[in-house]
């Protein structure tokens, strides 16, 4: 419900701006609709546009594009959104590298970001920009959570493994940042990397009593179900990317009871998210993922901001994307002075309903979490 | 470092190996007869694993998942083989080169557009799927013991395919002449398209037996494809033995590399940078290892000029 | 010849004139795809050296672009950040001044060509597509590992790079820089085809032996066009890192290189312009084709099968004549 305030000031900024409303609210979506990561695009979208449809009397006109999981594609798409389609909002991009090289030139073009997915930290930190905004996560929240998950659970001896580059370095930064215990080993392991049998020798030598990995799309599914197959039972924890409603079906029973750590599930008890799941199910006939709830939120956060301002007012929009005044499929959310989310993030677990794969949820890992990097933004 | 990890690492890399060389081998046959150089070898190795993991989601049955590959990957490679490839055989490897990335890029969009963006669903049959207990007190994953056992047996049985049939005398004539086979009355475009769909199935199999342990999904075959590329240069191009031998050095180096290198250069550097710098070194080995066997023998280890 | 060179002058006219038209009808993001058609078609126009002109098929010409690419990368960010380069023996700072950038990426690609050139030029055929393969993915998990400068998130550059007199983050001065050295390579390449080094390669493509026989080291020959032919690509790769003003290892993977290729072939190998017009037709076919289905790159796939099977020549090839361009 807005405020008497905020309908005050919604029609201030639309007297002042009665020229430029002459067209809808312009987005422009640059995602992954191809190669082996166009599972999480699609979900994206597909929750963007139910949050749309859902609104019908708001006047939003979203341009999709498929950037191919290429940055230099994204960057091309970014440079013809704003200079040819001439949106006013960008959103989309799943991963870390491609939106560090389109949120920057987006935000010094002055364009709104938007972030269903990527989270990376120098965007948080020193980095961070007014028009800038993360509805998902920073990207270290996750692992954080699983840090904390572990002291919990009362591991002291864990055995990390990710892949050598930029997120893979950080995901164990996080997790390292809350898990109070001994490391056994740190492993890296080649990007795209598909045979973790290695791996698994190591760990079985290790001596560890879990097991923590970040290993996102098909590399997690690899390793899980060779995981499983191995003999070794050292239990595992992970991040919700490898135990997402996209991939569970492809894992398989090797996925059964795994932990994993998410600011998101699809039995978290709250009316926005009941019905969310349900509509998407209407919709697209399948169960939503992680991202499709990002998607979902992202798009709900734009449109609480155009109900009350307008985008040709850059300040009034920014303030009220800054209020987050919509129900998130999440229950609490709110900004933190970075632009990045306040949330709670849970321990799932993965169980069987009938044939379907899927997750519930366990346990609090963290409560009112914001991100490390939030004292480094000054704006 | 305990001596059963490291027997227990060279049987992972014997593995690695063995399935690279399914990719390998037909590879350097059809270089070897046909003279083609052939990038879309791992779109058949994306085609056996969808074959198999559809047919076993459909049926319950792995074995039928794997005869539903070897099938699907050998009808894929005789179409393709009578509809493209067959007027590349004469042209430079620049246009070979070419047509077949084309290929890459509609096969792999082809399967997007039959089997949607996410991942399929192909597990370890459950009688395989548990550890066993090896001479020595190493456990080791019985699928993976299987798995070398049936590349090691398609190995022999393609020598003996090669060495003992009337196929195989043909395959071999028409590597040493081709001209000579087509004027003693061989059907030659028949051979080409047998060769070519052995290849291709073999390729599936490869594909059906690792996407149990891995993804099943579109682009899964390029990373394997330049393996097996990297296989038959050190081998030598048209050498099956060449790419047996060079299938388990990239097997065994690789995963030896990437095992012990962080170790080593754990002896002088801090633990944070000697995993970078060893998983850095070890990603790069397998291409070291075939530049400097190329620098010393321009034609691989069992290549002729 | 009469109708190739036509051809060449309605290519060249049209890639400087619609940018223009462009500008003038506010359309900038026209220019933004024409500049990426100049500066793939700069990077095609070096690799048609060693590919066409030297019959050298390199799969690894990602590797330069990339280098290049990184050259820009590495000089912008320490001058982004105010940090020096290096601190001994004399302390080297950064810079984002272009023609300083361009000269490094010269020099970097070339230097890097030299070792990959006189390892990879023992080999012959199929092996040298593959070594030069190799060599590049050897380059391409480099950049990934290293965790200097992004790894695999590669390095973003928030103001493109100053070149003294223009506005270069204008769309259309960027534009007439990039062209106006693809003007010069193109000159430049038109002189080296015609000297007695552009003969002596192109008889070295057809018959070493008889070039042998001459007294010349047909060895030095080949090296010096893969050298030439890596430097013009890395120059384009610093080009291209400036245009999207961010890089990253995917410069250098093995797409990339499959790419470039089928640029040059796409127009036509060993024709002056080939590339261009490769570059021109690939950017056309990406934006169109994107626009019509999700599953664009089947069709893409089927119009290069079509030129490879029935289209020699490239486009350069079947506008011009029917003769076989590499003779």
């Amino acid at each position: 419900m807005p405020t008497t305030k905020t309908l005050l000031a919604a029609l201030l900024s639309c007297t002042l701006a009665v020229p430029a409303l002459a067209g809808p609210l312009k987005v422009g979506m640059i995602t992954t609709l191809s190669g082996g990561g166009a599972g999480l695009g699609t979900d994206v979208r597909d929750g963007f546009l139910l949050a749309l449809k859902q609104a019908p009397d708001i006047d939003i006109e979203v341009v999709i594009e498929d950037d191919q999981q290429k940055p230099d594609i994204a960057v091309q798409l970014a440079d013809k959104m704003i200079q040819s389609d001439k949106v006013d909002v960008l959103t989309g991009i799943i991963w870390s590298n491609l939106a560090m090289a389109v949120i920057p030139a987006a935000t010094a073009q002055g364009k709104f970001y938007l972030s269903p997915n990527a989270g990376p930290s120098a965007l948080a930190g020193k980095g961070c920009h007014p028009l800038y905004f993360n509805v998902a996560w920073q990207n270290d929240n996750l692992h954080e959570a699983a840090g904390a998950y572990a002291n919990d659970a009362g591991y002291t001896n864990s055995f990390l493994l990710a892949p050598n580059y930029p997120a893979g370095q950080d995901a164990l930064t996080g997790y390292k940042r809350m898990y109070q215990g001994d490391i056994a080993e740190e492993v890296f392991t080649q990007l795209g990397q598909t045979d973790y049998a290695a791996e698994i020798a190591q760990i079985r030598a290790s001596g560890a009593d879990s097991v923590y990995f970040f290993l996102p799309g098909g590399m997690g599914i690899s390793f899980l179900k060779q995981y499983a197959g191995s003999g070794v039972d050292i239990p595992v924890i992970g991040p919700a990317f490898s135990f997402d409603q996209g991939i569970l079906q492809a894992v398989g029973e090797a996925a059964l009871g795994v932990k994993n750590t998410s600011q998101w599930s699809k039995d978290l008890d709250n009316p926005a998210n009941q019905a969310f799941v349900e509509s998407f199910q209407a919709e697209y006939g399948r169960l939503p993922s992680l991202y499709a709830s990002q998607g979902f939120d992202t798009a709900n956060l734009l449109i609480s901001a155009a109900k009350t301002a307008d985008v040709t007012d850059p300040d009034a929009f920014q303030a009220a994307l800054e209020a987050a005044d919509f129900d998130s499929v999440r229950g609490n959310f709110r900004f933190a002075s970075n632009h990045h989310p306040i949330q709670d993030i849970y321990v799932r677990e993965v169980i069987r309903e009938g044939d379907i794969y899927t997750n519930r949820i366990v346990a609090t890992a963290l409560t009112d979490h914001s991100d490390a990097y939030v004292a480094e933004c000054e704006m | 470092m305990p001596v059963s990890l490291v027997i227990e690492q060279a049987l992972n890399g014997l593995q690695f190996g063995v399935m690279i060389f399914l990719m390998a081998a037909g590879l350097t046959l059809i270089f070897g007869v046909m003279g083609l150089i052939n990038l879309a070898h791992g779109s058949f190795f994306m085609t056996g694993a969808f074959a198999c993991a559809a047919t076993a989601a459909a049926t319950g049955s792995f074995l039928l998942g794997l005869a539903a590959s070897l099938a699907a990957a050998a009808a894929a490679g005789a179409l393709v083989e009578v509809a493209v490839i067959r007027r590349l055989y004469a042209r430079d490897h620049l246009d070979q080169v070419l047509a077949t990335f084309a290929l890459i890029l509609i096969f792999s969009e082809g399967t997007r557009w039959l089997f949607g963006s996410f991942p399929l669903y192909l597990d370890v049959p459950q009688a395989l799927a548990r550890g066993v207990m090896l001479p020595g007190g190493i456990q080791y994953p019985l699928y993976r013991l299987v798995v070398i056992v049936v590349g090691l047996c398609v190995a022999s049985g393609l020598w003996l395919l090669i060495h003992r049939t009337r196929l195989g005398m043909r395959i071999r004539a028409g590597e040493s002449d081709r001209e000579m086979i087509a004027a003693l009355g061989v059907n030659i475009a028949g051979l080409y398209t047998a060769v070519f769909a052995i290849g291709a199935a073999l390729a599936g199999l490869a594909g059906a037996l690792v996407g149990a342990l891995q993804s099943v999904q579109v682009g899964m075959g390029e990373p394997v494809l330049i393996l097996a590329f990297v296989v038959i240069v050190i081998g030598g191009i048209g050498s099956i033995r060449g790419a047996l031998i060079g299938s388990i050095l990239v097997g065994l180096t690789d995963t030896l590399g990437r095992f012990l290198l962080p170790s080593a250069f754990g002896l002088f550097l801090d633990p944070s940078a000697a995993t970078a710098f060893g998983s850095a070194l070890a990603s790069m080995l397998i291409y070291i290892l075939m530049a400097v066997v190329l620098i010393f023998r321009p034609n691989g280890l069992f290549g002729v000029a | 010849m009469n109708r190739e060179t036509l051809a060449n002058t309605v290519i060249l006219a049209a890639l400087a004139g619609i940018p223009v038209l462009a500008h003038l009808g506010g359309e900038p993001f026209v220019i933004t795809l024409a500049t990426r058609i100049a500066i793939l078609g700069l990077a095609g126009v070096g690799l048609n050296l060693a590919l066409g002109h030297g019959g050298l098929v390199s799969f690894g010409h990602a590797a330069f672009f990339g280098v290049g690419g990184y050259a820009m990368g590495v000089l912008a960010s320490h001058a982004q950040a105010w940090t020096p380069l290096a601190t001994w023996p004399v302390e080297i700072p950064g810079t984002n001044l272009m023609p300083v950038i361009w000269l490094t990426a010269i020099l970097a690609a070339g230097l890097l060509s030299l070792v990959i050139a006189a390892l990879s030029l023992r080999t012959r055929g199929v092996y040298f597509i593959m070594i030069t393969l190799a060599f590049a993915q050897m380059a391409y998990y480099f950049a990934i590992s290293w965790p200097a400068y992004g790894g695999e998130d590669g390095l973003s550059i928030y103001v493109r790079n100053r070149f003294p007199g223009l506005n270069t983050l204008d769309p259309i001065q960027f534009f007439a820089v990039c062209f106006t050295l693809l003007c010069l390579t193109l000159a430049l390449m038109s002189r080296i085809t015609g000297s007695r080094f552009g003969l002596l390669l192109q008889a070295t493509r057809q018959n070493p032996a008889r070039v042998e026989a001459l007294g010349v080291q047909t060895y030095r020959i080949r090296l010096f066009a893969f050298v030439l032919s890596a430097m013009v690509t890395g120059l384009a790769g610093a080009l291209y890192a400036d245009l999207n003003r961010f890089v990253s290892p995917s410069m250098m993977s093995w797409q990339m290189s499959g790419e470039l290729i089928v640029i040059v072939i796409l127009g036509g190998v060993g024709r002056a312009l080939g590339p261009v017009a490769g570059a021109g037709l690939y950017v056309l076919l990406e934006n169109q084709l994107g626009g019509i289905s999700d599953h664009w790159q089947i069709f893409l796939g089927a119009v290069l099968l079509w030129v490879v099977l029935f289209a020699r020549g490239g486009v350069l090839g079947m506008l011009c004549d029917r003769r076989s361009a590499d003779g």
